[in-house]
């Protein structure tokens, strides 16, 4: 979707502004929240790619004006209700008043270390081999869904070269709306500057994105 | 919380709205049973403490010493981190990106706020702020000048975008004046932000141990 998440190319946001000597957290907060997201997450209800919609479908103005930290705390309030684990009521009030659903699994802290060694991987086995080779020319397709999409605006409809297959990976375009599990192909593809940016670009620039093979046409 | 201590009131009173909201959601999880407190505070105590730029700074101090490290990180990033034991949430599937004369490696996530945490640990504020998740693909120069860096005019300057779940790390090009240095004081002038791509690193940042 169209919305204030896809930053790539936009302007006037001002200079960035490093913190010299920056905390890893500016408050309690922001622990439990990292932590809570974490956890939660753990409980296998909603994947990657759903909450981050959940965060990239807030109010555009609630989107930019937020600290980071505030918008995973939003969209995970909205996923966890989804998901029927609370109601608005209860996040209100903080405390339990409907039934509880069982999650799929409760992440404990002894099991904390390996889980977060081992990850999520999100290479897939390929039914079929790669369309696309190393060197290829391609074009990024024009689209504009209304759901999620990992094929930031910037780089719709822009010609580049695969420079890379980086494996059989799970697809978030649909992953993100609760359909079962698919996964493509994916690719580095790589642009140069004025290709996406035109004639004021740095001509000594260029930009790769990891595009799944249902973003790609030959050029 | 005792009830009748008598400051209790005004205790509470000193949570600002967002820190009452996690607060509350952290009660009613732990309540309901999907959560379990010691993994809260395991998940915290791990990137607060354990997981950060250091393991990233060890990686490349290793790449700038060990030739045939460098050659197996440049094939299969996942594998060779995890041979430090890098790797997991945050950073299933890792790239090392090699700068050169020729080319300066800058990442950044536009669309969120993808980043190698095994090796990094979790972004920095900025990482994730509208500022430099809009600039780094349209200005990569102007947002470098932004860290205070400019690079000669010929080396150009390329920009990993990390829209999938393959994450970034930038291993710098070796500093002149650092010949004969260790692994361990080499990893001490590698920053996060030289690994981001953001800075540079220099044999100054450190005196050189006696």
């Amino acid at each position: 979707m169209n919305s204030a998440h896809d930053l790539g190319g936009q302007m006037d946001f001002g200079p960035v502004q490093p913190e010299p000597d920056e905390p890893v957290f500016h408050g309690e907060w922001e622990k439990r929240v990292l932590a809570i997201n974490v956890a939660a997450g753990a409980m296998g209800a909603w994947t990657i790619d759903e909450i981050r919609h959940a965060r990239e479908s807030l109010p555009p103005a609630q989107y930019l004006s937020a600290s980071y930290y505030e918008i995973w705390l939003a969209a995970l309030d909205k996923v966890l209700a989804r998901h029927g684990f609370v109601s608005g009521e209860e996040l209100e009030r903080g405390e339990a008043l409907i039934p509880r659903k069982e999650p799929k699994r409760v992440l404990k802290g002894e099991e904390v270390p390996a889980v977060l060694r081992r990850g999520f991987p999100y290479e897939r086995g390929a039914q079929g081999p790669a369309r696309f080779a190393v060197g290829d020319r391609v074009r990024t397709v024009v689209m504009h869904p209304q759901h999620h999409t990992r094929l930031p605006r910037y780089a719709r409809g822009k010609s580049g070269t695969v420079e890379r297959i980086v494996g059989h990976h799970v697809f978030p375009d649909t992953g993100a709306h609760g359909a079962p599990e698919q996964a493509q192909w994916l690719y580095t593809v790589v642009f140069p500057g004025p290709e996406l940016w035109g004639r004021d670009a740095d001509p000594a620039s260029s930009v790769s994105i990891e595009a799944w093979e249902s973003y790609l046409e030959p050029a | 919380m005792s009830g009748h201590h008598h400051d209790h009131d005004h205790h509470d009173n000193h949570f600002t709205p967002i820190e009452a909201r996690v607060k509350a959601l952290e009660t009613l999880l732990v309540a309901k049973g999907y959560v379990d407190p010691a993994a809260l505070d395991a998940i915290v105590e791990t990137y607060e403490n354990k997981i950060g730029p250091r393991n990233g700074a060890r990686v490349v101090a290793k790449a700038w010493t060990d030739p045939a490290f460098a050659e197996r990180l440049k094939a299969d990033g996942t594998a060779a981190m995890g041979e430090l034991g890098y790797g997991g949430r945050g950073g299933e599937h890792l790239v090392a990106v090699f700068n050169t004369p020729e080319q300066h490696n800058l990442v950044v996530c536009t669309l969120c706020s993808c980043y190698p945490w095994p090796v990094l640990g979790l972004p920095p504020v900025w990482y994730k702020s509208p500022a430099y998740r809009s600039k780094a693909v349209i200005d990569p120069r102007g947002t470098l000048a932004d860290f205070g860096v400019e690079l000669p005019e010929a080396q150009s300057i390329r920009v990993w975008d990390s829209t999938a779940e393959t994450r970034f790390l930038v291993v710098p090009m070796r500093p002149a004046g650092t010949e004969g240095w260790s692994e361990e004081q080499l990893a001490a002038i590698v920053t996060r932000d030289c690994m981001i791509g953001t800075g540079l690193p220099s044999a100054d940042d450190i005196p050189v141990a006696a």
